[in-house]
């Protein structure tokens, strides 16, 4: 097999393994949106009305957990040496761990998206709508991620670096994947105009994040 | 094929390591680098290989593939493994094989070789520190490449296991193979040349190319620690060498394609 | 047998192996009978069949909280008396207790869709459920997070105990706060409100999950022993090889 599909199905194989697998992300996810109505109170209606946005933020964060090892693991055992030293492109080989990440992480919050929706009282147009941009959404967290991942590498507690970095950038994709979200409930914005923008976001990051990821992995290195 | 140094130095976290430091191994040959900690055994390794950037001097390989970097022709043993514990031994093995595009190569007798073939279903992580090390010698084996950079190779090894390797060292040397092998002790090799690095009283360009008999600097097993750790370094000042070798910052100009990142 | 004798697990393997048929058959009995007496108990004069749900739902969560219970035990167990089936008692009922808590929580939702007219409300009894749900689910992830078994066995036994403060919070939750939810009908001071028509075959089922939460504990208990019997051969095949 070529390389590249030797690193993903690898990086798959070790994100299913270790600690809880790709539940670890889901359980997560619950947690965040079980705690919401703690702060906010049981109020169904306005649970109902901030339901996209908690389950965005509980999306966003949950993303980042699996980040913070993503590069820093292959960095501490010495596969990030033989990796940057192969034939293969530094941005692809970055692309395609996000790939992994995406599939493990972000994929799996994707199908425990609708079940935490019921919790918030979300009637089925507004998960449906929720599930699409979550869809599209989620890779672009992952990518700009993966900056974030690549810049704090060789940091030991990289990990809070890492938040602090990544989350403002993922300000935009936050902001309209929610209001997608909510367009497809409360009109009077058309569905498609944040959607699109958030396609176009989502395309942006997966372009960006691996040629800023890489560049930020090979001044690590040195 | 022809790897040679000429004027070579690295300058890490603010200081200089090495300067001025030329050599040149050819197919069939092995050298040994030898000096203390932190001396910049690791340093050079990790220049050659790409990993550390040249600042200065040149770096060429002759009779190699012109389209590859050194590296892409080279194994790098390095301190770590590069092992996931939680793949088996076997899952190691043939992603490292299919990464470096090998894919088609068989896994079993590399791992027969080392002696790892009755653990091949067994996690990575149930291995012990020396089995760990056979297995990234097992990658050396499975993928052919002309070049081998290998750290401190016979750390935590016993000593029929560092036999073995002697016997792989050899086999690659008589295959048209070349050998750069960082030690503190003697890596099994009769006939290498050695680099000493980090000599006191003179340039730290100690090319020796007269060979050694490999016993000299006593034997058994390799040491542990790690060669070079910049932040212990006890400076033995280099005698300064004329002002363009020290800033003239990143020259490098590679005939034959080595030295890229 | 005294418990001491269980504290071997080869002695426990024979047994569970002798005994785990035997169990199986007395659970398929009981849940024969329970679910025929649910079946042929009246409806209810408000809610026609679907009160018919509590014959699940009611001895689930009792089940779910029992599992709690006998891994709170166990913890003990850990930690205290050092008993060196303990912590294979804690992990095997894990996974047990969760499902039957999971099941409450889907059988409650699936109920009070048509009785409250929502799937879910955060009132106190279905809230703290829910969290014993995620502690569940916790302890679970701690389990397979730390690849050796008796270093996890410490840390789970702490979580658990810590956890079990849900328990008497849920028992007593439509007590300490305005719920939604029913209740306490069954198990209070002065006697069960309900007619003694749902009570018997509702204790019945009760009695009928209970061997069946016993039987997939024993089974469970069963299987971990030999998965770490497995274990211990690979660790040892390791480094055994020269």
């Amino acid at each position: 097999m070529s390389p590249l599909a030797a690193l993903l199905i690898r990086d798959m194989r070790i994100a299913v393994r270790v600690g809880g697998g790709a539940l670890m992300g889901v359980l997560f996810f619950l947690v965040v949106v079980t705690l919401v109505p703690f702060a906010v109170g049981p109020d169904l209606a306005l649970l109902k009305r901030i339901g996209p946005a908690i389950l965005w933020l509980a999306a966003l964060l949950a993303s980042l957990l699996a980040l913070d090892r993503l590069f820093a693991a292959d960095h501490e055992d010495g596969s990030l040496d033989l990796i940057l030293m192969s034939h293969a492109p530094l941005e692809l080989v970055v692309a395609v761990k996000g790939v992994a990440h995406w599939l493990t992480t972000g994929l799996p919050l994707i199908l425990a998206a609708p079940l935490s929706g019921l919790f918030l009282n979300l009637d089925a147009p507004a998960e449906a709508a929720l599930v699409l941009t979550l869809l599209v959404g989620t890779p672009a967290l992952t990518f700009i991620g993966l900056i974030g991942a690549a810049i704090a590498v060789a940091l030991r507690r990289g990990g809070l670096l890492l938040a602090v970095i990544v989350l403002p950038l993922t300000v935009p994709v936050l902001i309209f994947g929610v209001a997608a979200a909510n367009a497809a409930v409360v009109g009077p914005v058309p569905f498609g105009t944040p959607f699109t923008v958030l396609c176009a976001l989502t395309l942006a990051s997966l372009v960006v994040g691996p040629f800023a990821a890489a560049a930020a992995l090979r001044q690590e290195m040195e | 094929m022809r790897l040679s140094a000429l004027d070579l130095a690295c300058h890490r976290g603010g200081r200089d390591v090495f300067v001025g430091l030329s050599f040149a191994v050819a197919s069939g040959e092995a050298m040994a680098i030898t000096g203390r900690n932190g001396a910049g055994k690791s340093s050079l390794l990790r220049t050659i290989v790409g990993l550390v950037r040249v600042t200065h001097g040149q770096l060429a390989l002759e009779g190699g593939d012109p389209e590859l970097t050194i590296a892409e022709q080279a194994h790098y043993l390095g301190h770590q493994d590069a092992l996931k514990p939680s793949l088996s031994v076997a899952e190691n093995l043939r992603f490292w094989v299919g990464f470096l595009g090998a894919r088609a190569v068989a896994i079993q007798p590399s791992l027969d070789a080392v002696g790892l073939d009755e653990l091949a279903d067994l996690p990575a992580a149930y291995l012990s520190a020396g089995q760990r090390r056979r297995l990234s010698i097992a990658r050396l084996l499975a993928v052919k490449r002309p070049i081998w950079l290998l750290d401190e190779p016979t750390s935590t090894l016993d000593a029929s296991a560092q036999q073995r390797l002697a016997g792989f060292m050899r086999t690659h040397l008589a295959e048209g193979g070349l050998i750069l092998a960082a030690s503190h002790g003697s890596i099994g090799l009769d006939g290498a040349q050695e680099l000493r690095l980090g000599q006191a009283a003179s340039p730290l360009a100690a090319s020796v190319p007269s060979p050694l008999v490999g016993e000299g600097l006593g034997g058994g097993s390799g040491g542990g620690a790690p060669a070079s750790t910049p932040a212990r370094r006890l400076t033995t000042p280099t005698p300064n060498p004329s002002p363009t070798s020290l800033h003239s910052g990143a020259r490098k100009r590679d005939p034959g394609g080595g030295g890229e990142e | 047998m005294a418990l001491a004798d269980f504290a071997n697990p080869s002695r426990f393997l024979t047994f569970a192996n002798r005994a785990i048929p035997w169990l199986g058959g007395v659970t398929l009995i009981a849940f024969a009978f329970g679910l025929n007496q649910a079946m042929v108990a009246p409806d209810d004069y408000q809610q026609g069949a679907t009160v018919k749900i509590m014959f699940l739902h009611v001895p689930s969560a009792w089940l779910g909280m029992l599992g709690w219970g006998v891994m709170t035990i166990a913890a003990l167990g850990t930690l205290v008396w050092r008993h060196p089936l303990a912590d294979v008692a804690a992990k095997a009922a894990a996974p047990i207790g969760a499902a039957f808590t999971f099941l409450c929580l889907v059988t409650g939702s699936l109920w009070g869709r048509p009785e409250w007219g929502t799937y879910w409300v955060w009132d106190a009894r279905l809230t703290s459920e829910l969290v014993l749900f995620l502690l569940y689910l916790g302890v679970i992830a701690l389990w397979r997070t730390v690849e050796d078994p008796s270093r996890a066995a410490r840390a789970a036994a702490i979580l658990t105990l810590v956890g079990a403060i849900d328990l008497p919070i849920i028992k007593f939750s439509v007590d300490w706060w305005n719920t939604l939810h029913q209740g306490t009908s069954v198990f209070r001071l002065g006697g069960s409100t309900i007619y003694p028509t749902i009570l018997i075959p509702l204790f019945i089922m009760a009695v009928a999950f209970t061997l069946l939460f016993v039987t997939l504990h024993v089974a469970a208990m069963r299987n971990e022993i030999l998965r770490r019997r497995v274990r211990t051969l690979r660790l040892m095949q390791a480094s055994a090889a020269s």
